[in-house]
């Protein structure tokens, strides 16, 4: 049996929203016990964030 | 007294649907088909460039009557430069035709929007396409904008240090690249070379997504070629302007085993390339997924056939818009940060011994 394409893209973007939520979830837990640092926490998760969303994005257009 | 409201809701939604599958049964299977693959067309079309600005339509009685402007074409071949309106593409019935110069004909294919070109014998023509596009259009309205407003900006601080108009909006985005994204990232030797760069870009970027945002406007970084040039442009100031050490740790790690050098070179030299990549992909990929999904819940309108899907995909559409508003900024704001750090990693000091 051949598995589409579609159900492989699907599966990355779970992937890749899994990650991304553990990155916000992170993040939002770090700047809650250190507000101090909200900046550099806030820099570092968005570029973590955008270096995931590439692979997911990388799945779509392999479609 | 609240479940029996719910309960009568959910019975009035239920039969609601029931009514829109039967309405679409109703209708046949080629109607419907008719309808989804028309949409589609529309929708593939909104995506691509196009060679006159059409703002809308509308129709009386059977005809379609545009209100928009022809774009000036620009075709480079072998046989020289033609330059044309692209009017000249429709004829008075707005149907699509062929342009003729001595023995060159030009058209415009249906499917991609791209001009093709042919000789009389019937032999293909090869061209280069630097026509005036829509997209090219809504570059140019943007470099004249930014240039209008920033112009104005900065002759009124010479007057008054205290922002006005505009200024008071854009000051401090314009502080924030400079104290939260250049000077930490490059480091306050060198940032000031690349602020230049920095805000013009992420300025233009955004100016950019928000056009596309609008009725009028195609999104210009729906287009590969737009990002790739941005992209293209931070990866040559990276090269550019990088120390000895960048070199150093690309070609020659310095702190690892030999063998483990000869490993590295080679992956770290395509890293200096993956990186613009990914920036150019990312870009054009959210835009362009951004307009795809606002389209597809747009088409719910067309697939459903009843009040239910015009008023679900009003709402998911302006919900849609709303985040389309914070993805623009954001996307501009990574493709600044992102390019902020690469130049930083370009300009890092020795640091170990």
């Amino acid at each position: 049996m051949e598995i589409p394409a579609i159900v492989g893209g699907g599966l990355v973007v779970i992937g890749a929203g899994i990650g991304i939520g553990r990155i916000g979830g992170s993040a939002l837990e770090a700047m809650a016990r250190q507000p101090e640092l909200t900046g550099k926490i806030q820099t570092v998760m968005l570029i973590a964030a955008a270096l995931i969303e590439g692979i997911g994005f990388a799945a779509l257009f392999a479609l | 007294m609240k479940t029996k409201i719910k309960i009568t809701s959910l019975f009035f939604l239920l039969a609601l649907f029931t009514h829109t599958v039967f309405a679409v049964n109703d209708g046949g299977y080629t109607k419907e088909r008719d309808v989804r693959s028309e949409y589609k067309e529309f929708k593939d079309h909104h995506l691509k460039d196009n060679h006159s600005f059409k703002i809308f339509y509308y129709k009386t009685g059977n005809k379609k009557k545009y209100i928009s402007f022809p774009l000036p074409v620009i075709i480079y071949s072998e046989h020289g430069l033609d330059v044309f309106m692209s009017s000249k593409f429709y004829n008075e019935k707005n149907k699509r035709v062929s342009h003729i110069i001595d023995d060159r004909i030009y058209k415009i294919d249906k499917k991609s929007e791209k001009i093709k070109a042919t000789l009389a014998s019937g032999k293909e023509l090869k061209v280069i396409d630097f026509s005036i596009t829509k997209n090219v259009v809504l570059i140019l309205l943007c470099i004249f904008l930014m240039l209008f407003v920033f112009i104005k900006m900065a002759r009124s601080y010479s007057k008054n240090p205290i922002p006005s108009g505009a200024g008071r909006f854009l000051e401090p985005i314009v502080l924030y690249i400079r104290d939260d994204i250049a000077r930490p990232n490059i480091g306050e030797k060198h940032y000031k070379r690349y602020m230049g760069f920095l805000l013009t870009v992420f300025f233009f970027i955004w100016f950019v997504n928000l056009f596309g945002l609008t009725p009028v406007g195609s999104n210009v970084t729906n287009n590969i070629a737009v990002t790739a040039s941005l992209a293209l442009l931070t990866y040559i100031i990276t090269t550019f302007t990088a120390n000895k050490n960048y070199w150093g740790h690309i070609f020659w790690m310095p702190g690892v085993p030999t063998p483990m050098k000869l490993i590295l070179a080679p992956i770290e030299l395509l890293g200096t390339i993956i990186k613009p990549f990914s920036l150019m992909i990312r870009l054009y990929a959210n835009m362009t997924a951004g307009h795809v999904v606002l389209m597809s819940i747009l088409g719910l309108i067309f697939i459903f056939q009843s009040w239910l899907g015009g008023t679900l995909s009003f709402g998911l559409a302006f919900a849609l818009c709303l985040l389309e508003l914070l993805v623009c900024a954001l996307q501009a704001y990574i493709f600044t940060m992102l390019s902020a750090l690469y130049f930083g990693a370009a300009v890092e000091e020795h640091h170990h011994d």
